[in-house]
């Protein structure tokens, strides 16, 4: 089936990223040229907006909505801002390092765009630390904007002006809820912050500010350029556009693929990923990077975009999934994810920063075979206790959605652990993580994580 | 004190933001570039450099996983231990390499060669297990890939001390 691929036409895996020349000729900056000769500020929100575009941070949020937020330039304070939130760190998530890799210009395209249409005359690209390849590349094409007036001042001969900056991160997963984010820009740690005022209203050093993911402003020059009714038609579903979809775990071809919003997962994980290795079966999935619920096989026909994820009782978050084989343990991968989330809670709020190594500490005891039917409860409480609206910021519910499904779709797993005491799969993968493995059958296996 | 070149290198950042004190985390990361973590006199001097009290500087410090309150190896290895390249085996890997270099995670090896360390989704799910070395991605890494780059850098190493 041939598609359209506007968001990584220009990548040529294994090659290096266009320059400007390069990307001009491939018709880059047209969008920008366009915005700027013809469209005012109001009019390239309203094509964001009626292309339905929906942030691609996890949330879903929709993009014109959120900069139609920004106060009228007579308003609001000055500077205003344009952010991108490029901190990436979400585990089985690895779409928007394609997209800084592979085009960067089309990143600042849409940057500048979004900071065209709210006004704002200062940028920053919040980088995480680890994408050392795409910091060099940012940096290039970065000058290589300011060299041919897309940056600076008097942009084109239009009289709109935006300098634009890359910050490095110094690295913490809760950096890239957005307004942990402002904090860190500010050289602060990184704590979110209280939810009103929203960041339009007082963002970065107090000023309106609009935070986007990387995708989502890789979105934006092909809305600009095409017209949103060519964006929707991109799409299988009533969302519009494509999407990066990512497979991890035991298919035959991990990997990614710009593919119509809405194509189903089955699809993406037969067809592209090329299903399953040899020997292994699939029981479930994670949709769409590590604070998701699991869905399981009979579940696998929807189309993946955010509405219809949803109804599966799941969030299509970053789109790229995580397949759960048949040889690992459901119990060891939530705990695996539980590990994550305890280590990289901030530590502001108390069900949070106490809640879960709390459960990590349950699921380690699991793992060890010291597992207890009490604790079944003691888990499923915290679902609830650290579900939405209970913590400062989403990190904790995030968190109790992987575990949340689990109890519900792997439950007698759970129970083999407490009956066996032990964990079933290790005698099966007999993975030499386990060292100490014990020697009296039947009996707990301890293991020392180092 | 800061060197000159610290110093610099910290002043050219000073104007990408509105307030002296957002410079914070760039000069942490200026002086763990050159003398490889941050030492507390190393935070007292950027406090008064950015009109910040050394608590402050500190509680940044901390706060972020990549700035090294303490010395490090000449090498840092990342493992990441996130669930694909756990899902992929990082747990041999992670063994493996606390078993050659005799050294726990979160440690430097006794020759001061080394420090392992854990570390969040390195964001190449797609061919892991997934390494950093001295900022380098190393991908799809298996044993055998380990003990070559090992030898590789402890090759070098000896190589540079001789030369
Ligand atoms: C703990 C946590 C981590 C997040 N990490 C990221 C991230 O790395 N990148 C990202 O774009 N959004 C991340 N988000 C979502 C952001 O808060 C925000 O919704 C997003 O950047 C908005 O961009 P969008 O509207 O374009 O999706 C995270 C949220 C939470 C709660
Ligand atoms: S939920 Fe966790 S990460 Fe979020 S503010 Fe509370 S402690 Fe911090
Ligand atoms: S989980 Fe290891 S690179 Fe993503």
């Amino acid at each position: 089936m041939k598609f359209e691929r506007p968001l990584t036409k220009n990548i040529r895996p294994g090659a290096l990223p266009l320059d400007v020349h390069g990307y001009e000729k491939a018709g880059g900056y047209q969008a920008l040229r366009k915005a700027l000769q013809a469209m005012s500020p109001a009019e390239v929100i309203a094509e964001v907006k009626t292309s339905g575009l929906r942030g691609r941070g996890g949330a879903g949020f929709p993009t014109g909505v959120k900069w139609a937020l920004m106060p009228a330039p007579d308003q609001g304070a000055h500077p205003r801002y344009v952010i991108a939130n490029a901190d990436e760190m979400e585990p089985g998530t690895f779409k928007d390092r394609i997209l800084l890799e592979g085009d960067p210009h089309l990143l600042l395209e849409g940057m500048i765009l979004a900071a065209y249409a709210v006004q704002a005359n200062i940028a920053y690209i919040f980088l995480r630390s680890e994408y050392v390849l795409a910091s060099t590349r940012l940096s290039q094409v970065i000058s290589e904007a300011y060299l041919n007036n897309y940056l600076g001042e008097d942009i084109l001969g239009s009289g709109f002006n935006l300098e634009l900056h890359l910050h490095m991160s110094a690295g913490r997963y809760i950096c890239g809820e957005e307004t942990a984010l402002l904090n860190a820009l500010e050289g602060k740690r990184a704590i979110p912050r209280a939810k009103p005022p929203y960041p339009a209203v007082s963002g970065l050093f107090g000023k309106p500010t609009v935070v986007n993911n990387v995708e989502t402003f890789c979105n934006v020059p092909g809305i600009v350029l095409n017209g949103s009714a060519w964006y929707k038609d991109l799409s299988r579903t009533q969302e519009g556009g494509t999407k990066i979809y990512g497979v991890s775990g035991r298919v035959k071809r991990p990997g990614w693929w710009e593919l119509p919003m809405g194509t189903p997962i089955r699809e993406i994980l037969e067809e592209h990923a090329g299903g399953m290795q040899d020997g292994y079966r699939l029981r479930g999935v994670i949709p769409g990077g590590a604070s998701t619920e699991f869905l399981i096989e009979e579940q696998l026909g929807v189309p993946m975009d955010f509405e219809n994820v949803q109804k599966m009782g799941s969030r299509m978050g970053t789109g790229t999934m995580i397949v759960l084989d048949d040889q690992t343990c459901p119990v060891g991968m939530v705990h695996n994810l539980e590990t994550f989330f305890a280590r990289e809670s901030c530590g502001w709020c108390t069900p949070c920063r106490e809640g879960l190594p709390w459960v990590q500490k349950i699921l380690s005891a699991f793992e060890e075979g010291e597992g207890r039917h009490e604790d079944l409860k003691i888990l499923e409480e915290h679902t609830r206790l650290l579900g939405p609206g209970n913590t400062f910021c989403a990190l904790a519910p995030g968190a109790m959605e992987p575990l949340a499904s689990a109890l519900k779709y792997f439950r007698r797993d759970f129970e083999n652990h407490i009956k066996e005491q032990c964990c079933p799969f290790r005698s099966i993968t007999d993975s030499s993580s386990h060292i100490g493995l014990n020697t009296l059958k039947g009996g707990p296996r301890r293991y020392s994580s180092g | 004190m800061l060197t000159e070149i610290e110093a610099k290198e910290i002043s050219s950042e000073l104007n990408r933001y509105e307030q002296k004190s957002a410079s914070c985390i760039e000069a942490l990361r200026v002086v763990q570039r050159h003398r490889g973590w941050v030492s507390d006199e190393a935070i007292v001097d950027i406090a008064e450099y950015l009109e910040m009290t050394p608590a402050d500087v500190d509680g940044v410090a901390t706060f972020y996983n990549l700035i090294f309150r303490r010395p490090v190896g000449t090498h840092v290895l990342f493992v990441c231990d996130s669930v694909s390249c756990w899902i992929m085996g990082c747990d041999k890997i992670k063994n493996h390499l606390t078993t050659r270099l005799g050294v726990n995670l979160g440690k430097t090896s006794k020759d001061g060669s080394f420090t392992i360390l854990p570390i969040a989704c390195l964001g190449t799910c797609e061919s892991s297990p997934v390494l950093m070395i001295d900022g380098k991605t190393v991908s799809n890494v298996n044993t055998n890939i380990l003990d070559e780059i090992l030898t590789g850098l402890q090759r070098e190493d000896t190589q540079g001390k001789t030369a």
